[in-house]
């Protein structure tokens, strides 16, 4: 932190300012579900060279239109392309779905704090997602896949309303069909052929096949789902400091001047997205703060 | 500090300053009265100070009235900051010019001014320092308020006559200058003599003082000098016991209390404009009508409207007490937590320009007494 805060000071003579987007072309658009969809996307300035940590975010810019904060949803090990899972729920998001490929994206970032990759070294994984909670899980789940043999066991535990609202289905088909993975899924509503588990994604962390004492947990999902989630766990014995759970609030800068995703002493944009949950279990149980 | 370093200017070579300071390149802002109010505005001489001006503030209510003193500095504080200048309450950050199906980015043009701000009292000197650790110092940082500030030649003014709303003692930020300035001033009327005493506090503002006629002060006139500004510091209209107070707002997040202000908070977010520390902002993009040029402006904004929080869904904050308490625990507690500083100087403005005369002094007390 020190150490940033001097790079910083030196950087406080260029006039470069850090609201100034780069321009990114669609590649590619894949329809998720009948509201979400990904961008895959590439630098118009060429380099192509995009570095982030698994769990950050960046500032998305929809010409004339406005910018939102997205996750990152693509593999970090690959610099190219940039890939954002969106679901169309406002007026920027809206805005975004109606862009094709060939068309112009504004991004700034990556901003944010990131999935605890390295404190998870050596114990079991648990990665709890609800609904579109698990695009900004995703690069972590390629991230502990490429360096396998650094963990224990690896556990997906995935739950939508609907079959329909899966992210990524084609990638989760074959996620469950690995042995170095564990993939459960569930539903709230099963609909048309689903024979799987219905219910909420917390009954699934009971029959999970994970060492609550040397497990590290990652959840993303509504904040509802991620409390539920939580106390699930911590029920299991998973220790509170080594769950984080990821926090969305309003952005507007996404760097921490502009005031708007304070949570209490904590600006979501820099000290979030992803925190660890004792740090931030105060804010679950607080109205409105 | 060292008082052979401190010397006298005359009232009547006080014109000097604003001569040396526009030799040197500088832009002069200063106190200067206008619809009523002592606001901080271009000025071009000592002549456009509120000689003889002074102020009446109680919670909700300000008057300027004229005395018989002919001080420059009579007056207490008025509506405006110096963050106006620093951090302007409106900035277009960049535009956009569509092409076909792309768009190209022209940043501003930002031009990093050579000012001097006249007249800045001990709160507003702290405000600032609090504002360079927000918008400079951090992380990520904004890059004209930089450049603004590298810029900037403050001649501060130390209080003599502090008012009903002041409490710059419990915040620890006045009546007097410690550091963070070029020059600093303490101006001594006795219906006599009229002068003030002097302080270089950077290489820059003994550059200044050298270009002004001024002379070593006396013993007496130190003594005098320093008296008065003691005096002020026993002259405050109003306190904040800090102690524990950050603890306390942080335990009684779920008061009932809260409910009891919001029933005479209009959630106006008056305190949030007049506050010298208050920078949250909001950033907006624009069209044209013909759709071919965007561009993305940054505007002060407060957490006191229902919008500040939106987020898909509705508003996280949507009662009227959740953002009064918001801006309260920010400036006392959370401030604390995020930049080892309450958000808070004491300068009083949000009593005097509240409508309906809320008092963040006796509110955090009425929580603490509550607690």
């Amino acid at each position: 932190m020190a150490k940033m805060q001097n790079k910083s000071k030196t950087s406080d003579i260029s006039l470069i300012d850090p609201m100034l987007v780069q321009a990114y072309t669609i590649q590619r658009v894949v329809r998720e579900t009948f509201d979400t969809f990904s961008l895959e996307l590439e630098p118009q300035s060429g380099g192509g060279e995009f570095k982030f940590a698994p769990g950050q975010f960046n500032m998305l810019y929809v010409y004339g239109v406005g910018e939102v904060p997205i996750s990152i949803s693509g593999d970090p090990s690959k610099e190219k392309p940039l890939i954002h899972t969106t679901r169309a729920v406002g007026t920027v998001t809206k805005a975004m779905k109606n862009l094709k490929v060939g068309d112009t994206i504004g991004i700034r970032g990556p901003y944010g704090s990131s999935w605890p990759v390295k404190e998870a070294e050596g114990y079991d994984v648990v990665i709890v997602a609800g609904g579109i909670g698990l695009a900004p899980l995703r690069p972590v789940i390629y991230y502990l896949l490429q360096h396998r043999n650094k963990y224990g066991r690896i556990v997906l535990l995935y739950g939508t309303r609907t079959p329909e609202d899966m992210l990524y289905r084609k990638q989760l088909e074959k996620w469950r069909s690995r042995f170095d993975l564990e993939t459960y899924l569930t539903v709230d509503r099963a609909t048309g052929s689903w024979r799987g588990n219905v219910g909420v994604v917390t009954t699934l962390i009971g029959r999970a096949p994970f060492d609550p004492l040397h497990s590290v947990a990652v959840v993303c999902g509504p904040e509802i789902m991620m409390r539920y989630t939580v106390l699930e766990l911590l029920k299991r014995g998973v220790d509170e400091e080594k769950t984080y759970i990821s926090m969305e609030r309003n952005m507007k800068c996404g760097i921490g001047l502009c005031g708007h995703c304070q949570l209490g002493s904590s600006f979501v944009c820099k000290d979030g997205p992803v925190y660890r949950y004792d740090n931030i279990k105060h804010a679950f149980t607080m109205w409105e703060m | 500090m060292n008082n052979e370093s401190k010397s006298v200017i005359e009232r009547k070579d006080f014109q000097a300053l604003f001569d040396a300071l526009s030799a040197e390149g500088y832009k002069i802002s200063g106190p200067t009265v206008r619809d009523n109010a002592v606001i901080y505005d271009e000025i071009g001489s000592a002549e456009e100070l509120p000689i003889g001006w002074t102020d009446h503030q109680e919670g909700g209510s300000y008057r300027l009235t004229k005395s018989k003193k002919k001080t420059l500095f009579g007056f207490i504080l008025g509506p405006y900051t110096w963050k106006k200048l620093l951090y302007p309450p409106e900035k277009k950050i960049w535009e956009a010019q569509k092409s076909d199906r792309s768009f190209e980015i022209v940043e501003a043009e930002s031009k990093p001014i050579k000012q001097a701000f006249v007249g800045v009292r001990p709160c507003e000197l702290k405000a600032i320092g609090i504002q360079d650790k927000i918008l400079r110092d951090g992380q990520h940082s904004d890059p004209e308020y930089g450049a603004l500030r590298r810029n900037l030649f403050i001649v501060a003014v130390n209080c003599t006559n502090p008012g009903n709303n002041c409490f710059c003692v419990s915040m620890n930020s006045g009546p007097g200058v410690s550091d963070g300035f070029d020059l600093a001033l303490t101006e001594m009327f006795n219906g006599k003599d009229h002068y003030f005493v002097i302080e270089a506090g950077s290489r820059a503002g003994k550059k200044i003082l050298e270009k002004i006629p001024h002379r070593p002060a006396k013993p007496e006139e130190l003594e005098q000098a320093e008296k008065a500004v003691e005096r002020a510091a026993s002259k405050m209209g109003r306190s904040l016991d800090m102690k524990g107070l950050k603890e306390i707002l942080h335990n009684n997040f779920d008061s009932h209390y809260w409910g009891e202000i919001a029933k005479r908070c209009l959630t106006c977010g008056n305190c949030t404009m007049v506050c010298p520390t208050c920078f949250c902002c909001n950033i907006e993009d624009t069209t044209n009508l013909g759709g071919d040029r965007a561009e993305r402006r940054r505007y002060w904004d407060t957490c006191y409207s229902v919008d500040f929080s939106y987020i898909h869904g509705g508003s996280i904050r949507s009662t009227d007490y959740s953002r009064y308490r918001q801006w309260l625990m920010h400036k006392i507690a959370y401030w604390q937590d995020q930049f080892g500083t309450p958000g808070c100087v004491g300068c009083g403005r949000c009593i005097t320009w509240c409508p309906v005369g809320i008092d963040i002094t006796e509110e955090a007390g009425a929580i603490r007494e509550k607690a």
